[in-house]
C-alpha cells in the first residue's frame, strides 16, 4: 500500500469508530453550540458587537472543540493496548498521522458546518461570499487538525495529557486561529482582495505543521 | 553441516523500565523455525523481553538483533514480519471482531482472506460481526491469537497466550502453534502452563530476576546470524 492507501485506511478506522461511538454528534457539536449560545448570552446586549465579533468567537469555538476532538482520538488508541498494535501494524507512521489528521478534520468540517448555521441565527450575521469562507474553513481546518494530531501524540503517554494539550496547543495554533479570523471577517464583508493574504498564512502554517507532523510522528509515537 | 540461521540475537542486554532494571542480563539465541518456551516466575521479565524483541521498548543497552535487524538502529524495521499476542487484544472495542482483524490484516498488505481463516481456525467465525467491546476475555485471547496470524508473521511471540482459554481454546491453541512450527515460523512464548508448552517447544529458556539462566556446554546448536 501507498502512503495515500495507509493514510485512507487509518482515517476510515477512525471515523468508523466515531460513526459507531457518535461522540462527534453526541458531546463535540452539542458542546459547540453550548459555547456559542453563551457568548450570545453574554454579548446579547448589543447585537452589533455580536455580529463584529462573530468570526472571532466561531474559531475560538473550534479551537476549543478541537482539544476534545484530540482526547477522543487518542483515547481510543490507549485502550485495549491499541497504542502498541498500531505501532506494530506495519503503517508508516506518516501515513498514521495523515489518517488521524484527516478523520479529526472530517468531524471538525461536521461542528463547522452546524456552528455556522448557528452563528448566522444567533449572531445576526449575513454572509457575502461563501466560498471564500469555505476555502479559508478548509485551509484552517486542516491546519488545526494537523496541529491537534501532533500535540495529541505528544502527550499521549503522559498521565497529564487533557491538562497538558491545551497549554502546548493553544498558542501553536495561534497563527491559524488570527488568520482564520481575519479570512472570515472579511469573507462576511464581501473585501475578498484583502483577504489573500490571511488565505496565504492559513496554507503556509498548514504546509508547516502537516511537514513537522509528518517527519516527526513515528518518532514521538514510539514514545507514547 | 550448515549451521542454522539466528532469527533472534540477544547479548548483554539490560532494559529499565521506570528506573527499575527489568532485563538485567539477557543472552539469547534463537534459531528460524524454533519453537522455544521462555519460562520463570512473575516479574522474571518475561513479558519485556518479548516487547524488546517486537520493538517496543526503545531504550535498552547490549545487542538486539531480529529477523537480521540490529534493533538498536532502528527498531521499526522488522515489524512487518513480526506479530506479538499481547496480555491486551490491541482491538479496538467499537469495531467487530472481522473489522479490526481487517485492519491489521490491511495494515500489512495481506489479502483479508488471510484474516478470513485465522477466524475459523480460532472457532471465531460465528462472532465475526461482533462488536470487540462485548467479547469475554476469553474470546478476546483467541481473536489476539487470530490477529497475530491473520499477518502471516515470520516471528510469532506469544505472551501467556493460555489465560483466560478454556479447555476447547487450549488444544486450537497447540493446533496453532504446532502449525505454525511446520510452517517454519519462529515461535518465542511465555508461559506458566509449563508441561503444556514443554509438550510443544523445542526447547526452554529461564528468566530469572531479568536475567537468562545459564545454558550449559553442549546443550545447544550453535547459530548463525543473517545479514544485516
Amino acid at each position: 500500500m501507498n502512503l495515500i492507501q495507509e493514510a485512507s485506511l487509518m482515517a476510515g478506522k477512525d471515523l468508523r469508530i466515531e460513526a459507531r461511538s457518535r461522540v462527534t454528534i453526541r458531546q463535540i457539536i452539542p458542546f459547540g453550540l453550548i459555547t456559542l449560545v453563551l457568548f450570545a448570552f453574554a454579548l446579547d446586549p448589543d447585537r452589533g458587537i455580536l455580529a463584529r465579533v462573530a468570526p472571532g468567537l466561531f474559531w475560538i469555538t473550534i479551537l476549543l472543540a478541537l482539544l476534545l476532538a484530540i482526547s477522543r482520538a487518542y483515547s481510543i488508541e490507549s485502550a485495549n493496548g491499541a497504542s502498541d498494535a498500531l505501532r506494530l501494524s506495519g503503517l508508516d507512521p506518516s501515513a498514521i498521522f495523515l489518517g488521524k489528521a484527516a478523520a479529526i478534520a472530517v468531524e471538525l468540517a461536521l461542528l463547522e458546518v452546524v456552528l455556522t448555521v448557528g452563528v448566522i441565527v444567533l449572531f445576526n450575521v449575513s454572509v457575502a461570499s461563501v466560498g471564500f469562507l469555505i476555502l479559508a474553513a478548509l485551509v484552517a481546518t486542516i491546519g488545526l487538525a494537523s496541529i491537534g494530531t501532533l500535540y495529541g501524540v505528544l502527550a499521549s503517554g503522559l498521565r497529564v495529557r487533557e491538562t497538558l494539550v491545551p497549554v502546548l496547543l493553544l498558542p501553536v495554533a495561534a497563527p491559524i486561529l488570527l488568520g482564520a479570523t481575519r479570512a472570515w471577517e472579511i469573507g462576511i464583508d464581501g473585501s475578498i482582495s484583502d483577504g489573500w493574504p490571511w488565505i496565504g498564512i492559513l496554507f503556509v502554517s498548514t504546509l508547516l505543521f502537516t511537514a513537522i507532523g509528518m517527519l516527526s510522528f513515528g518518532s514521538l509515537l514510539e514514545e507514547s | 553441516m550448515s549451521l542454522p540461521v539466528s532469527s533472534v540475537s540477544l547479548r548483554s542486554v539490560v532494559c529499565l523500565i521506570d528506573r527499575f532494571p527489568a532485563l538485567t542480563d539477557v543472552n539469547l539465541e534463537v534459531s528460524e523455525g524454533e519453537v522455544v518456551l521462555l519460562s520463570g516466575g512473575n516479574g522474571a521479565g518475561k513479558t519485556t523481553l518479548l516487547r524488546l524483541i517486537a520493538g517496543l521498548v526503545p531504550a535498552f543497552s547490549g545487542e538486539v538483533i531480529v529477523l537480521g535487524k540490529n534493533l538498536r538502529i532502528n527498531c521499526r524495521a522488522h515489524r512487518d514480519e513480526v506479530a506479538l499476542v499481547a496480555h491486551e487484544t490491541g482491538c479496538y472495542d467499537e469495531l467487530t471482531v472481522r473489522e479490526n482483524l481487517y485492519f491489521f490484516t490491511r495494515s500489512r498488505s495481506q489479502p483479508t482472506s488471510v484474516a478470513d481463516d485465522a477466524l475459523d481456525q480460532l472457532g471465531l467465525g460465528r462472532l465475526a460481526d461482533t462488536l470487540h467491546g462485548k467479547l469475554s476475555a476469553g474470546q478476546r485471547r483467541r481473536l489476539s491469537i487470530a490477529k497475530a496470524l491473520a499477518v502471516s508473521p515470520r516471528l510469532l511471540l506469544l505472551d501467556e497466550p493460555h489465560a483466560g482459554l478454556d479447555a476447547d481454546g487450549r488444544e486450537i491453541l497447540d493446533e496453532v502453534l504446532r502449525d505454525a512450527a511446520a510452517k517454519g515460523r519462529t515461535v518465542i512464548l511465555a508461559s506458566h502452563e509449563i508441561d503444556r508448552s514443554r509438550a510443544l517447544a523445542d526447547r526452554e529458556i529461564e528468566l530469572q530476576s531479568g536475567k537468562t539462566l545459564p545454558v550449559p556446554a553442549g546443550e545447544t546448536e550453535p547459530v548463525k546470524p543473517v545479514e544485516a
